[in-house]
């Protein structure tokens, strides 16, 4: 359960307050390098309380916030330069860098995600709710960074632009070894993800583990994974092919969806 | 014929000076979301100064220049009061900024009491199709394109610039990224102030400028600059001409003490207009 590596993000005891209200309750998480995790929890739990303490846009009242390396955010509600281009969005992504030679070269970016190279020259404000997606993602990126925090992936999408968007974060994870911070309402999508996650509810972390522990949890999956719990083997529910260090998962949500596939072109706009 | 010229190239000269006022109301608005009302005060502030500086014996140019500087200087003060606190409010940082105004006039009336003051500016006109046009007005109308050029390309081909609008266009993806808004806020301060100081040196010698001189000053740049949203300079470059020729020419032909009225009433009626097509618009999209 507790990490190997050593870790790219480390918050103990972490209060914030918004006035007297208490959003965080002496929250302690970790994410190793080249891990991915889970945080998963209902609206208003404090989840992205956490993530803006963790980028050092929300200052905590006290606890310890530590990261190693660089950290790149994907905001939650995707927040683009809405009148600015895809490119420029991207190019922002790497103002901690900037002055480094070749700091603001995009074309790394579109070699990961080809699905924004015919988008390019658009303004950001424009695009679906999938592409602006990707492009936040690509932002992040610019940013070269060791680890990324996810704010809700799926929030907002459809759940066949979801699954393709959670094929890049695994291969990225798998390639480059990117840790990544998945904060999610739908569990499910979660641990299906990630090797270990915990459970945030009002400000404090209410169960944590291997992603094959909390999905077996009866609590969890009572309130996350919506329906009854199984204490017993994880039957229908559970995820197969699942490797004992819980990282190895198949493709096998998003309704058949192969990797990398279903993600722009296919989706409405909104 | 020769009139009109004369009054629509003295007009336009004018107009160019409350472009240069809106483009710093445009600015910072554009990165803070603060509308500035000490913006006149940037304007008054460079005028005297650069007066006070020509009389102490500086030569054309330094005079100026350091005059646009102290009004940059004086613009960041006013960001710094108005927005330095982390988590204040446009509105507030508004109120603080009318505030400050009137801050000013004290201080301006202790150092350069409260008559309207000028300094000679390009002296003389040149004889153009007929009609004598002052050469200061041909130098205001040069360094506005100058200046609006040199606008244009920072926000739009430029990094720094980018990273500009991006506050304004998202602050907390902004933040993000690593972006210092407070700090890039405190940079459009600074940036609009030497934009109303050099409103301020170009039009002294034209109209002579008192403290008070501010509120001709704002009235007609917020009205430009309202006509592009706050946030779009090429609209308010075009308002304020509209509303300098227009100035010049009821001055002109009929009576001086009209010109600001009926220039405004103009412009309220282009607002109407455009905002009554906007909400048609609207309705369009909205059906
Ligand atoms: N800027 C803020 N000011 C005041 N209260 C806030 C602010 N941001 C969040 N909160 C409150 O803190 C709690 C946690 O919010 P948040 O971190 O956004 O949760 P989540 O991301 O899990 O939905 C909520 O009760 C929310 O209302
Ligand atoms: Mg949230």
């Amino acid at each position: 359960m507790t990490p190997v590596v050593p870790p790219v993000v480390e918050v103990g005891d972490l209060v914030v307050r918004y006035g007297t209200a208490t959003a965080l309750d002496r929250v302690s998480l970790t994410v190793g390098a080249g891990e991915l995790v889970a945080l998963v929890g209902p609206n208003g739990a404090g989840k992205s309380s956490l993530v803006n303490a963790i980028m050092g846009i929300v200052r905590p009242a006290s606890g310890r916030v530590r990261v190693s390396g660089r950290v790149a955010l994907v905001p939650e509600g995707r927040q683009m330069f809405g009148d600015l281009s895809v490119d420029d969005n991207l190019r922002l992504g790497a103002w901690r860098r900037r002055g480094r030679p070749g700091a603001r070269d995009t074309s790394r970016v579109y070699e990961v995600l080809p699905e924004l190279t015919r988008v390019r020259h658009q303004r950001a404000g424009t695009l679906s709710g999938g592409q602006q997606q990707m492009v936040a993602f690509g932002r992040a990126l610019m940013a070269e960074p060791d680890v990324v925090v996810v704010d809700e992936l799926s929030l907002g999408l459809a759940p066949m632009v979801t699954a393709g968007l959670a094929e890049h974060l695994r291969s990225l994870n798998a390639g480059r070894g990117l840790a990544v911070l998945l904060i999610e309402q739908n569990a499910r999508l979660a641990l299906d993800l990630c090797g270990r996650g915990y459970v945030l509810e009002a400000g404090r972390i209410r169960a944590q583990g291997s992603a094959d522990e909390l999905a077996r949890s009866a609590e969890v999956a009572a309130a996350y994974l919506g329906g009854p719990a199984t204490t017993a083997e994880p039957g229908g529910s559970g995820p197969e092919g699942t490797g004992p260090d819980g990282t190895k998962r198949g493709a096998a949500k998003g309704g058949g969806t192969g990797p990398g596939g279903a993600v722009s072109g296919r989706e409405a706009r909104p | 014929m020769s009139d009109f010229l004369q009054y629509l190239i003295s007009g336009l000269a004018v107009g160019c000076g409350f472009a240069l006022l809106a483009s710093g109301l445009v600015t910072i608005h554009r990165v803070t979301r603060v509308v500035n009302f000490a913006q006149g005060m940037f304007a008054v502030v460079a005028g005297l100064t650069a007066g006070s500086l020509l009389s102490a014996g500086l030569p054309h140019g330094l005079a100026e220049v350091a005059a646009v500087a102290v009004a940059g200087a004086a613009g960041l003060l006013v960001g710094l009061i108005a927005t330095g606190r982390r988590g204040t409010s446009a509105q507030s940082a508004l109120i603080v900024t009318l505030g400050l105004g009137f801050v000013a006039y004290a201080v301006e009336i202790m150092i350069w009491g409260d008559n309207p003051r000028s300094h000679p500016g390009l002296g003389g006109s040149v004889q153009f199709a007929g009609a004598f046009v002052q050469k200061q007005s041909f130098l205001v109308i040069g360094v506005t394109a100058v200046v609006f050029a040199a606008l244009w390309l920072f926000f739009n081909r430029s990094y720094p610039g980018k990273a500009l609008s991006a506050c304004a266009s998202n602050p907390y993806a902004a933040r993000a990224v690593g972006i210092d808004v407070t700090r890039m806020g405190l940079v459009a301060f600074a940036l609009g102030g030497m934009l109303g100081g050099t409103a301020g040196v170009l039009l002294t010698p034209m109209l002579p400028i008192s403290y008070n001189s501010d509120v001709l000053l704002i009235t007609n740049g917020f009205a430009a600059a309202v006509l592009g949203g706050l946030n779009r300079p090429g609209p308010a470059l075009a308002g304020a001409l509209v509303l300098g020729v227009a100035e010049a020419m009821v001055a002109g032909y009929y009576e001086a003490a009209y010109q600001t009225v009926v220039a405004l009433a103009l412009m309220l009626a282009i607002m109407i207009w455009q905002s009554s097509r906007r909400t048609a618009l609207q309705e369009e999209t909205a059906r």
